[in-house]
């Protein structure tokens, strides 16, 4: 091969200006064959000792059961190997399966179109607050408190990059937003959009009243409906039913595993209106040149190999397998299974919280309705971050310390259960609470 | 052959019992807050595995053929990533798992971060960003905030962009508020230095460049212009798009790169998916790793990796959660197990297979800017369609009916006509020489009977599509008869 391409060596054939070349060989160890490969790379996951502890950790990352079948079909070469499907012809049941995805998220939330993926539920808020502000040109978005800390994070972050305000809506009382001054607030027109979460970061049900629903459109703002338990949408009202014009979220629960942060998959729908500016990928059904039904990616002006600077987002790799996967599962789960499941999580956690509840110093931090997670307050004398270090070396990992993202929630557990959780898990975990109230009585008896 | 929709094949009934059957939401919920009715199909579990499979059996893919797919990487994916991504011990740890419980993926991450700050030449990377373009935002928001911090942000508002560049770069340089500045290549398809310095100055952000660059040209004047870009005060953007030509030969850090991004899962063999999920990680000079984005991982004196989330300069964070990991884990696994020497040789017949491609094709397509390529090169049709009116497209579609994916075409935009190759190293000596003469076959019935490329592709299951009509009558997804 080297006499065809006329050199006579590979050293020849890459040769760089000596400005640039590099100084001395890679260091990087040796190459490694596969059996001590595997080795060695299985060393550092069995290293994660987190995964044999009894969790209840939730907080935008879940997890369910995934039937085995999901991933004996998502992992197909055919499917895991495939380039974005920009040959069409050769690409027809991956652009089915995005398509179909496509429809599963409209009916899911009740609205008209969906793109085929973003990278996660947080980039989807922060490319949903763009879709708004390039609806509306307007340049400030209205987030509530109780939206996820990461999502709120990322959209600061876009948000500088765009030069926008991001204003906050406190949270109420019973752990809903408060909507009160809302009005007040939307009445100079200056959001582009007001950005609710439902289940909320505390897992409460934060779908809102009609009456916020009318201020919001009175001024022409757009309720961004944000839903990071993808799960929670088999049994709740629809994100469209309250009023969301575009609705943004996570689809992990479907049948993606936790994987310490990602990939996960991200969605976004809208109504039509906003079919022109939603970013990333869309399949469309066309026909072929023999009148046949077929798939394509379409309505490309909007994407950035076509417009450069001026497409609606630089979105290009996607989550497609993410949502390969998630699509597999809900065909797989069907609505019968997707509703069970749903209910599943919804026992679990009163269960979990009614126990919790039941032990001397525990109580609910909000009085509202929950999904799948529930803010525990813990005995003032433990403090949040003590009692879960005291559930750890129980081997219980008992949720999120709410003191991390919110000091006015100090002394507040975040705990997470899903289809997952077990009774044992909830008696071990319950019986872990009293032991660690109890030690505590113990040493405090001890230093009087 | 069409594959019936899966909401046309359900039957109520039909349900798997995956999940015991409980109770009813509204023993435990207000019904104003449940949802009226779930219109989603029931399939049983043999049904979805057809259908599926059918699906998979009308995709393309690497394991299925070759994919000579310029900028786009398409080797072989390991199937030992997949086998050390999906262990228990990664899959099922929760992003939120205490450090101590988690040093196995804080030392992955720690180990891909420094490996690729080595193999790159950088001082330090974030595996924040989930893919290339996501990188780029990521890298753009890093130089804004870099100014603003030196007391230069009011006037450093434009980002240089070459005309071969990825149409992500002047996307991403928009998402920041740049001004794109687009920079025409010169007569040996590189940046020109001397027009390079009339396009810079105090408003210079960044310069955005690709080394290879999408014509598959080593820019053999980087050093200077690197020179050039730093003098006015700007910074050096690597696309790390086209970085499996350069490993263990040169490094962007070397070249005077301030930023970079990669795109795991091209060099470093993370597969497709179909269009993702990818990983982008960005890489930085020193001067800059204040800015990464949050968190980053460190490893203290004591042995112990940690994940760090509160540094004052970061620009924040740019997803959910810490990385794409499972990817992480991939393509560390790739990294070790090829060692230095191995991946110094994958960039070596990356370079070598393109060359011998480039060498054959050229001798019935044109080659323009016909030098020695790196990992890809680019060939033209234009000269065919004036003969014959058989355009680029007519010939990717061709050699779909041959079994072969299509290469790039119509990019980069300055070459018309324009087939973009990059064949990888993966592929054996054999399998270019049947491409090679798929091409061929190709190009010479053109010339005899063009008609037959024009009408192809006609071996697939469906033939060319109404792009207009899919984009003018948009049908986007299944609507349930009882609401059309």
């Amino acid at each position: 091969m080297l006499a065809v391409v006329g050199v006579s060596s590979l050293e020849e054939l890459v040769r760089v200006p000596d400005a640039v070349a590099i100084g001395a060989p890679l260091a990087i160890p040796a190459g490694l064959p596969e059996t001590e490969l595997a080795r060695k790379i299985s060393g550092y996951a069995k290293a994660n000792t987190a995964v044999d502890f009894t969790s209840f950790l939730g907080a935008g990352a879940y997890r369910h059961y995934c039937p085995p079948v999901v991933m004996s079909l998502a992992m197909r070469g055919e499917f895991l190997t495939a380039y974005t499907p920009y040959q069409a012809e050769v690409s027809q049941g991956y652009l089915q399966a995005i398509y179909e995805w496509q429809t599963y998220v409209c009916l899911l939330t009740g609205l008209d179109i969906a793109n085929a993926s973003v990278y996660d539920g947080a980039t989807a808020l922060a490319e949903g607050a763009i879709m708004a502000v390039n609806a509306t040109g307007r340049r400030a978005i209205l987030v509530s408190r109780a939206v996820h800390p990461n999502y709120r994070a990322v959209l600061r972050t876009y948000a500088r990059g765009l030069d926008l305000d991001v204003e906050e809506l406190p949270v109420a009382a019973d752990g809903t937003t408060d909507f009160a001054n809302l009005e007040a607030r939307l009445a100079d027109k200056r959001f582009a959009a007001v950005v609710v979460q439902s289940p909320n970061f505390f897992g409460a049900i934060d779908a809102p009243e009609p009456s916020v629903r009318a201020a919001v459109k009175a001024t022409g703002t757009v309720l961004i409906g944000v839903v990071a338990e993808a799960l929670s949408l088999a049994a709740l009202a629809t994100p469209a039913s309250w009023g969301a014009e575009i609705a943004v979220g996570e689809g992990q629960s479907f049948g993606n595993p936790v994987a310490y942060g990602g990939p996960y998959v991200g969605f976004i729908a809208s109504t039509k209106e906003h079919m022109r500016r939603i970013p990333g990928r869309l399949v469309g059904r066309s026909l072929d040149n023999r009148g046949n039904p077929a798939f394509t990616l379409t309505l490309q002006a909007r994407e950035q190999h076509i417009r450069r600077e001026k497409a609606t987002s630089n979105i290009c790799t996607n989550q497609a397998h993410c949502a390969l996967v998630a699509t597999i599962y809900l065909a797989a789960v069907g609505a019968s299974g997707l509703r069970r499941a749903a209910v599943l999580n919804l026992e679990r956690t009163n269960a979990l919280a009614e126990r919790v509840c039941a032990i001397d110093g525990f109580s609910r931090a909000f009085s509202a309705p929950v999904f799948n997670e529930v803010a525990i307050r813990v005995p003032a004398a433990l403090g949040a971050s003590r009692l879960l270090e005291e559930l750890e070396k129980r081997a219980i990992l008992g949720g999120v310390d709410l003191g991390r993202w919110y000091p006015e929630f100090a002394g507040c557990v975040l705990m997470n259960a899903t289809e997952m959780t077990t009774n044992a898990d909830i008696d071990a975990l319950c019986a872990a609470l009293a032991d660690v109230v109890g030690s505590l009585g113990e040493s405090a008896a001890l230093h009087v | 052959m069409s594959e019936p929709l899966i909401f046309e094949t359900g039957q109520p009934g039909r349900a798997n019992t995956y999940f015991p059957n409980g109770r009813s939401a509204d023993e435990f919920l207000p019904s104003s807050m449940l949802r009226d009715e779930l219109p989603l199909p029931d399939n049983s579990e043999l049904g979805v595995v057809r259908h599926f499979t059918r699906l998979s059996q009308q995709t393309f893919s690497i394991d299925t053929g070759f994919y000579p797919l310029g900028s786009c990487t398409m080797k072989y994916n390991p199937r030992i990533n997949e086998a050390m991504a999906s262990q228990p011990g990664f899959k099922e740890l929760h992003p939120y798992a205490p450090d101590h419980l988690a040093q196995g993926a804080l030392r992955v991450m720690y180990e891909l971060e420094r490996s690729l700050s080595a193999i790159f030449g950088m001082s330090a990377f974030s595996l924040n960003p989930a893919a290339g373009a996501h990188a780029e935002l990521t890298a753009l928001l890093i130089a804004k905030a870099y100014f603003a911090k030196i007391g230069e942000g009011a006037t450093r508002t434009t980002v240089i962009v070459p005309d071969t560049a990825h149409g992500t770069n002047p996307a991403s340089a928009a998402m920041v508020g740049y001004k794109v500045v687009s920079l025409q290549s010169d007569a040996r398809g590189r940046v020109g230095l001397a027009e390079l310095k009339a396009a810079i100055g105090d408003d210079t952000a960044v310069c955005m460049m690709t080394n290879p660059n999408t014509l598959g040209l080593f820019e053999d004047q980087i050093h200077e212009i690197a020179e050039a870009v730093h003098a006015v005060g700007g910074l050096m953007y690597y696309d790390g798009a086209n970085a499996n030509a350069l490993m263990g030969n040169a490094r962007p850090g070397d070249m005077g790169f301030d930023l970079m991004h990669l795109n795991l899962h091209k060099t470093f063999s993370i597969p497709h998916g179909g269009g993702g999920a990818g990983h982008g990680p960005v890489g930085v000079a020193e001067r800059l790793v204040p800015f990464l984005p949050v968190p980053i991982v460190t490893l203290d004196d004591a042995g112990t990796y940690h994940l760090e989330g509160e540094r004052p300069d970061a620009i924040g964070t740019m997803r959910s959660f810490w990385s794409n990991f499972a990817h992480a884990v991939r393509a560390l696994t790739y990294i070790y197990a090829n060692g230095g020497e191995g991946l110094t040789r994958v960039s070596q017949l990356a370079v070598l297979n393109a060359n011998y491609v480039r060498a054959k094709v050229k001798e019935f397509l044109p080659t323009p800017y016909d030098e020695t390529c790196r990992h890809e090169f680019v060939a033209t049709a234009a000269d065919l369609k004036r003969e014959t009116g058989v355009r680029a497209l007519d010939i990717a579609k061709a050699l779909l009916d041959r079994g072969y994916h299509a290469p790039t075409i119509y990019f980069p935009l300055l070459v018309p006509e324009c087939l973009m190759i990059e064949p990888t190293e993966t592929e054996s000596k054999e399998t270019l020489d049947a491409f090679v003469e798929a091409l061929r076959d190709v190009v010479e019935t053109a010339r005899r009977d063009p008609q037959a490329i024009v009408d192809a592709p006609v071996n697939t299951v469906v033939g060319r599509i109404d792009e207009t009509r899919a984009a003018r009558q948009p049908d986007l997804r299944w609507v349930p008869e009882a609401v059309s």
